[in-house]
């Protein structure tokens, strides 16, 4: 660690591992109600499991994303950030808003406490992945303005560098797309049209310009290769992200009542959209092999090169999967959707967000470079563990749809929802499995945290 | 090798691909605004149940139904689509609301159920009011069929 400033970070690593451990602890409930439909009924029911899963995960991204800003823009910046004071504040007026907000979806009805926090006079609430009271939703906004006049102050007095000038670009996006979450009118269609402003525009688009960012500054730190050579790779991974995923938001037009060109516009971008993630394999790949030092640090590799294939398979392999509008027309909404969105999140989002922290951490906790071995090796039973569980989860999950479309939406006799539902119940159990799997994995990854600290650090 | 592609061309990818399609997309939703007053049953909206639709919508927000089904396919895999319930239901409102209604308050051993809301009568028809509205959408011919 170069600047002192840069600890904060590790408040927000280490808040962004808690709720992530929250996050698969409701996963699981979620994945045995999903064969065991009483579960916990009427105390913690499905949707309420489902928004702590949900939200608890875009908390700890982008907690993990400040994290990751505030660790490696001072470093890039070659100075202090601006105000570790201002950051530090932030991060408890953050952590209390989404405790709050989980604690509310846990002990009241969710009309409760739409009723309590005074949604009516300003109603945002109730809308999928963006179910945050609308006061929880006003403190993000003030957490992300005092983080972006807190980056941006650092980056304005310090060197300029292409990975700075992008990780801010991506966090600017952030909060400008967050804001169409306030827009809630009564017409459905204009309401969903603009709802996928924030999330699409998230998740395909400007999400990836801070991974983009997280991952060439790892790649530069652990391979050494040329910086220039990093940042043209850089540029041009995020303009085909870009250029493929902002048309790429047509997938979502296709049945929402936007009109049918959308099928057209929708089908060939976002068939594009696995280009900038193939790149990114490449580009880990490529530099990895280049690399001109053996840096001691060989989780954190791991972890890099990781993303990017998980990334690839997981946005790009599995969206490409369902994403043409005639493949869509059967599988939109089905089980084939949440098989993308678990691979997808975690190739991308998690996984580089665990790429950083595995960087970032040791040097924050006093390391010259990395974990001593033993931990080191902890930490890479985690990433497998998680890795292929995920793979598992995807793969039942794959199953799961494909007969879900065939029975409700192909067959001869097409049969209702709950009627398939008990039918595939065989891949939800394998799924379920998978998923304790991948907690164990979560749990190795915790303890990796642990053990072996008292003994030397690898060396190179 | 020569640098023949060097990282000033690849930044102004960047900057003018991201510009040119941001421009695109903005053109492209000024022309599906347009064009969704045909499409998006808003007539139904300003009719004498509008506010009723308005209501409908506003309880299947706070009650977080989004949480357990889709509508017009995004929301949650849990429960059964409802853009299109009010057909499958025999385009009755009352049969959605008797089904609402009817929920037991502990569930069904073994099963999955909607809890019971305990909804007012006046709330029961908005909500069916509101499905009934989004089933009138033209959403380009989906679902594939009833079964949603």
């Amino acid at each position: 660690m170069k600047y002192q400033s840069q600890g904060v970070a590790k408040l927000y690593f280490i808040a962004a591992i808690a709720l992530f451990v929250t996050q698969i602890l409701f996963g699981l409930i979620m994945g045995l109600q999903y064969v065991i439909g009483d579960f916990l009924f009427p105390t913690i029911p499905f949707n309420a499991a489902r928004m702590v899963h949900t939200n608890t995960l875009i908390v700890w991204l982008i907690m993990a994303f400040m994290g990751a800003a505030y660790y490696l823009i001072p470093e890039e910046a070659e100075t202090e950030l601006h105000s570790p004071l201002l950051a530090t504040i932030m991060f408890w007026v953050f952590l209390a808003a989404a405790g709050l907000t989980v604690v509310g979806y846990l002990v009241v009805p969710y009309a409760t406490l739409a009723a309590v926090t005074g949604n009516e006079y300003f109603p945002t609430m109730g809308r999928e992945f963006l179910e945050q009271p609308t006061i929880t939703k006003i403190g993000i906004v003030i957490v992300v303005l005092a983080f972006l006049f807190n980056i941006g102050m650092t980056i304005l007095k310090g060197r300029k560098t292409v990975i700075n000038l992008i990780m801010l670009i991506g966090m600017v996006g952030l909060a400008v797309f967050f804001l169409f979450a306030f827009y809630v009118p009564d017409n459905l269609v204009l309401d969903k049209f603009f709802w996928w402003w924030t999330v699409h525009m998230w998740v395909e688009g400007v999400w990836e310009l801070i991974l983009g960012s997280i991952l060439a500054f790892v790649l530069i730190k652990v391979t050494g290769v040329d910086r220039e050579v990093i940042e043209k790779w850089l540029y041009i991974i995020i303009a085909m992200s870009l250029i493929t995923g902002i048309i790429g938001m047509g997938h979502h037009y296709f049945w929402i009542g936007t009109p049918e060109y959308w099928q057209w516009w929708g089908s060939v971008f976002s068939a594009l959209e696995p280009i900038p993630f193939f790149m990114m394999t490449v580009f880990a790949f490529n530099m990895v092999n280049q690399r001109r030092r053996n840096h001691p640090n060989k989780v954190a590799t791991l972890w890099a090169l990781g993303t990017a294939v998980m990334a690839f398979l997981g946005a790009g392999v599995w969206g490409f999967l369902h994403t043409l509008a005639p493949v869509n027309f059967y599988t939109h909404g089905s089980q084939i959707t949440a098989a993308h969105g678990h691979m997808a999140f975690y190739g991308a989002y998690v996984m580089i967000n665990l790429t950083i922290i595995s960087y970032a951490m040791p040097l924050i906790r006093g390391r010259n470079a990395a974990n001593p071995p033993k931990a080191q090796m902890l930490e890479m039973w985690a990433f497998w563990l998680m890795t292929v569980s995920m793979v598992f989860i995807t793969l039942f999950l794959t199953g799961a749809g494909i007969l879900q479309v065939y029975m409700q939406r192909m067959g001869e006799n097409p049969e209702s929802f709950m009627a398939v539902q008990d039918n595939i119940s065989l891949f939800y159990w394998l799924r379920e499995g998978a998923g304790l799997v991948f907690f164990i994995g979560l749990i190795v990854y915790v303890a990796s945290f642990f053990v072996g600290h008292d003994e030397p650090e690898a060396a190179e | 090798m020569a640098q023949t592609f060097t990282k000033t061309m690849a930044r102004n990818i960047f900057y003018g691909g991201t510009a040119f399609f941001f421009l695109l997309l903005i053109a492209l939703t000024f022309d599906t605004l347009g064009t969704l007053p045909e499409r998006d049953n808003r007539a139904a909206l300003d009719s004498p149940v509008g506010s009723q639709i308005k209501r409908g919508k506003y309880l299947f927000e706070t009650n977080d139904c989004i949480g357990c089904h889709t509508l017009l396919g995004e929301g949650a895999y849990f429960a059964p689509e409802l853009g299109n319930v009010y057909v499958r239901f025999g385009n009755s409102k009352d049969a959605i609301i008797g089904f609402i209604k009817s929920r037991p308050a502990n569930g069904i051993p073994g099963r999955r159920s909607m809890p019971q809301f305990g909804f007012s009568d006046e709330d029961l028809d908005a909500l069916a009011e509101f499905l009934k509205y989004v089933s009138e959408i033209n959403t380009a011919g989906w679902p594939p069929n009833i079964q949603g």
